[in-house]
């Protein structure tokens, strides 16, 4: 088996990779982006909805418009791109990192690899729903890529539960495209997407969005042919006497995405609620030669926060491969009231630039983020779908770096 | 001589097999598309010792022996198999006393080293254990395999070796005459032949009534499985069952060949027309994950990557339904409830030597008893693997990201009969990680579509009306 | 005068707005956080507008479709019958990023473009 050298190795072409072997590269290391699928772009090319760049390009623009910008940047930055080839096994002696395609088995040897490999889908029997096992049942993501890059038309009628985004999403893309959409239900008492998603996916169709609602058994042999909808109560309880049927043909699933970590979870410690890898600053995992960007951390809300973060850890990770990445201190970031993601799980105050991201388990009003003590800011509305990023000047960076551990928490303000 | 048998279950795919090793004509006879998709497909995939079975029960007489019979058929057949040893765990005194009834009662039917652990013991070879634990009794030659894949290995075996197979064909009579079997008829003709076996599963006690054989009375009994991911099942070693009540070997917790854990499975009688009962439901999901959270305490619930169900036909007399009937030529291998898997090869080869001595058939010469896999390159050798590839570049590619199954496998799956989204993930276990097909099955429709010459939206996850996707967007 | 409440949809704050009107005459928008939502308010409370995105037809190609959207807004209430001109088109593969597929789409004075490569 041949073993390529090279510096930085990025390992996955979505969003947070194709930004992370730019950066890479454009900082001088030899740079490898590694992508298992035909085409660059990740699940960027099957979201053709708008509302992506606003923050990144100040632009709306399409998944695959944006994913198109991002690999004008990577052909610019001298990267090397491989697709087809799947990275089966990382080693942490070298480190190395083996992978297959139809050309072969192939080795790197890399100073520093960039993790990037996304998310997966919660699956159906995740969710450990009662009834038959039909066809008919996608995770929306898959329900996606069948519609809106294969081109086949999924069902007729359709029931979506979870109101995360792409399930909003997919709410509309099938209404347009003629399957009824019968009802969204969401198991949670608020909508689990983007208030924008909300209005311009159900509210603007007049698709109904059945709140604190769940399914509760399928039916149907071969195909679905309907549902048992129920109501539940605040710990999630299905409600006797709620049920109701309601006939389709389809269910499609948005109930949770989960960071993609399959060969590196035996190296490096994974957080237990973002349940990606735990990183400092720089994105840096616990194994130092070893970089994490984008939804494999934990997920996100915008590809914009996605290609800035694989952007820090690929210049993060150029910087390593030339021994330039400065380290300090270890600090701790724990969670405290009303914070369910975060990222970093640590930060240094070598770390410049670094930003903080969290999510609140409910929607909350009047708040204030609170970092050590050090960094209070106030938040109007902080709801679980958006993220709050909080960047740390120098001063409040160098303050936090002195702890033993940081404390992040969101309390009422006041 | 021709023979004919019914169903292409584990029991009616190893007769099947069996029958091929004599100067015989073998049809096989599947209502379904694909083979092992009745009882076969959703049981717990342990082979038994055989200590659970009363001594003197046709049970107790073939469990031992088909147990012995695995190794050497597992290797013939390629298929995985793998002696974990089991548990049984007790709680209590009362159950603690119930483990010294076992033991003896095993070591009448024969089972091998079977011992009485103390609460230590069993800690120590199973940390993940209830502490509240007081005992076990150790049975070291339980053993974990896949029952479809069972199934599958031995009708391509048998069809290597002559076999006729008939998919999506079901038996609708039975013409007997003058006190003889004559002829088979299914939806699409009539089979004249000389012999049948009657291994239909749930649905013997119909075919019996075709011969006009009326004692046997089935039911169905259903049993719920919860599965978890392919990160679990390092956290037991052994099978692990509670101590048995009356009506059943209780839920378990055991690795499965695939590295994940099932739980399960509860014991559900059903009426006799809900033969196809296989939905799951609340409440007998919440007793599969309390009586495994019963033995270990710490499952990891949420690694769960599916639930299911599965029927096991149960009779009256509670033991199986072997051998020849009132109906001359018209042979039963019926009513095999647990541990019919493991009964299975000894039933098989036992009755094929009833048929052989009967009608004085000869065996072969030429017979072939291996069968081997279909390679999966992940668990090769890499100079194997990236020969392969080298002979076909598909080999290479990727199609299911969990469990690292390559498009060459797909391939070589459809070219061994699968025709059907199931088809393919029953043979390669692509989509069977813990995406559940999430990233893969729109890649696994575009490959069956593409090698079945058909389009996409002919595909169907298990035959039937059950489309995955029912046309263009854009006609 | 009557009062509206909206979400702001112009970047995910989703600040919400209240629009004052005068009949079809907007007299103020408060609780916006950004000029952007002044302006997504005085549109929104007259005639929602929204870019369509959807799936065109590729003839002569691998692919089945290729993704499309108007290239600005164009009124909701169009969608029916955008939705209807849409299944009428086709494209010849290769198709281009940014590739008109049809001027002036329905005389809104938006164009529907590819928004990816088809082969």
């Amino acid at each position: 088996m041949r073993v390529y050298a090279v510096d930085v190795l990025v390992i996955g072409a979505g969003a947070a990779g194709m930004a992370a072997a730019a950066a890479a590269a454009r900082e001088g290391a030899r740079t490898v982006l590694l992508e298992r699928g035909e085409r660059l772009g990740g699940v960027l090319e099957q979201c053709i909805h708008p509302g992506f760049g606003l923050h990144r390009y100040r632009e709306e623009l399409t998944g695959p418009e944006f994913a198109h910008r991002l690999r004008g940047e990577l052909e610019d930055s001298g990267a090397d791109v491989l697709t087809g080839i799947t990275a089966l096994e990382v080693f942490p002696d070298g480190p190395k990192v083996k992978a297959v395609s139809p050309r072969g088995l192939k080795a790197f040897s890399p100073k520093a690899v960039v993790w990037a490999a996304g998310a997966r889908e919660r699956p159906f029997g995740a969710l450990r729903i009662p009834g038959t096992r039909p066809a008919g049942i996608f995770t929306a993501g898959l329900a996606q890529r069948l519609l809106d890059l294969e081109g086949f038309l999924p069902g007729k009628r359709a029931v979506i539960l979870g109101s995360g985004d792409i399930g909003l999403i997919m709410a509309r893309r099938l209404h347009l495209e003629g399957v009824e959409v019968a009802a969204v239900l969401e198991i949670q008492p608020f909508p689990g997407g983007l208030t924008r998603n909300v209005v311009q996916c159900l509210h603007d169709f007049g698709i109904p969005l059945l709140l604190s609602h769940t399914v509760a058994e399928v039916h149907g042999r071969e195909r679905l042919t309907g549902i048992t909808a129920v109501r539940v109560d605040e710990h999630r309880r299905p409600i006797p006497g709620t049920e109701r049927h309601i006939e389709a043909d389809t269910l499609i699933l948005s109930v949770g995405l989960i960071p993609e970590v399959r060969p590196i979870e035996g190296l490096v410690a994974l957080d237990p609620v973002n349940r990606g890898p735990r990183v400092n600053g720089w994105l840096q995992t616990e194994a130092p030669w070893l970089f994490a960007a984008g939804n494999c951390v934990a997920v996100f809300d915008l590809v914009d926060t996605v290609a800035e973060l694989g952007e820090r850890a690929g210049a993060a990770a150029a910087r390593y491969a030339v021994g330039e990445l400065p380290a300090g201190k270890k600090v701790p970031l724990v969670r405290g009231e009303n914070v369910t993601a975060l990222v970093p799980s640590y930060l240094d105050g070598a770390a410049e630039g670094a930003r903080i991201y969290l999510r609140v388990p409910r929607p909350l009003e009047g708040v204030t983020v609170d970092l050590g003590g050090v960094v209070r800011r106030p938040v109007r509305v902080a709801r679980p779908a958006e993220m709050i990023g909080i960047t740390l000047d120098g001063d409040a960076l160098s303050e936090l770096s002195r702890r033993e551990e940081i404390v992040v928490e969101v309390k009422r303000s006041g | 001589m021709r023979i004919a048998v019914i169903g292409a279950g584990a029991v009616g795919a190893l007769i099947a097999r069996e029958l091929c090793r004599y100067e015989a004509e073998v049809i096989l006879f599947e209502r379904e598309p694909d083979v092992g998709w009745g009882v076969t497909k959703a049981n717990s995939g342990i082979v038994h010792a055989g200590f659970h079975d009363e001594p003197g029960t046709v049970r107790a007489r073939f469990c031992a022996l088909g147990n012995a019979l695995f190794p050497e058929l597992a290797a013939e057949l390629d298929i995985p198999f793998r002696r974990t040893g089991a548990y049984v765990l007790a709680f209590t005194k009362g159950e603690f006393s119930t483990l010294r009834e076992l033991l003896v009662q095993g070591e009448a039917n024969g089972v091998p080293g079977l011992e009485i652990h103390r609460r230590e013991e069993v800690l120590a070879q199973e940390p993940w254990v209830n502490p509240e634990v007081v005992g076990g009794l150790w049975a070291p030659t339980v053993g974990i395999t896949l029952p479809w894949e069972l199934a599958i290995a031995a009708t391509e075996n048998a069809l290597k070796n002559g076999l006729e197979l008939h998919l999506s064909e079901p038996v609708v009579g039975i013409e007997v005459s003058r006190g003889r079997v004559r002829a088979v008829r299914t939806d699409r003709g009539r089979y004249p032949v000389d012999a049948a076996v009657n291994a239909a599963g749930l649905f013997a006690d119909r075919i019996a009534q075709m011969a006009g054989l009326d004692g046997l009375f089935l039911h169905p009994r259903r049993g719920e499985y919860v599965l978890l991911d392919e990160t679990t099942g390092s956290l037991v070693n052994a099978v692990l069952f509670p101590a048995p009540t009356p009506v059943s070997k209780g839920i378990l917790v055991l690795p499965t060949v695939e590295g994940g854990l099932l739980l399960g499975p509860n014991a559900r009688d059903l009426p006799s027309d809900a033969r196809e009962a296989t939905e799951t439901t609340r409440e007998g999901l919440e007793e599969v994950i309390a009586g495994a959270k019963h033995l270990v305490p710490g499952l990891p619930l949420h690694k769960t990557v599916k639930t299911f169900a599965g029927l096991r036909p149960e009779s009256p007399q509670k033991d199986f339904v072997l051998g020849e009937t009132k109906v001359a030529r018209f042979y039963q291998a019926a009513a095999m409830r647990s541990p019919g898997l493991t009964a299975a090869p000894a039933v098989a080869r036992w009755l094929a030597r009833e048929i052989a001595l009967a009608h004085g058939l000869r065996e072969k010469g030429n017979f072939n008893p291996k069968r081997t896999r279909i390679p999966h390159p992940a668990d090769l050798p890499e100079e194997e693997w990236a020969r392969l590839i080298r002979e076909d570049p598909r080999w290479g590619r990727i199609v299911c990201f969990c469990n690292r199954v390559t498009e060459g496998e797909i391939v070589e799956a459809i070219r061994r009969g699968a025709r059907t989204l199931d088809g393919v993930k029953f043979r390669t276990r692509a989509g069977f990680g813990r995406c559940q097909g999430g990233f893969c099955t729109d890649r696994i429709l575009a490959i069956l579509a593409r090698e079945l010459g058909v389009a996409p939206w002919e595909v169907t996850a298990r035959g039937g009306g059950s489309r995955m996707v029912l046309g263009e967007v854009r006609p | 005068m009557s009062e509206k409440k909206l979400v702001c949809v112009s970047c995910p704050m989703g600040c919400e707005l209240t629009v004052v009107l005068e009949g079809k005459e907007v007299v103020s928008v408060s609780g916006n956080r950004c000029p952007r939502g002044e302006e997504y308010a005085r549109a929104e409370a007259v005639e929602p507008r929204r870019v369509l995105m959807t799936l065109v037809r590729v003839e002569g190609g691998m692919d089945r479709v290729v993704s499309v959207k108007t290239d600005r807004p164009i009124p909701l209430r169009l969608f029916p019958k955008a939705m209807e001109r849409v299944r009428e088109l086709s494209v010849k593969a290769p198709v281009t990023i940014g590739t008109v597929v049809e001027k002036d789409f329905l005389t809104t004075g938006a164009n529907l473009i590819a928004t990816r490569f088809a082969r």
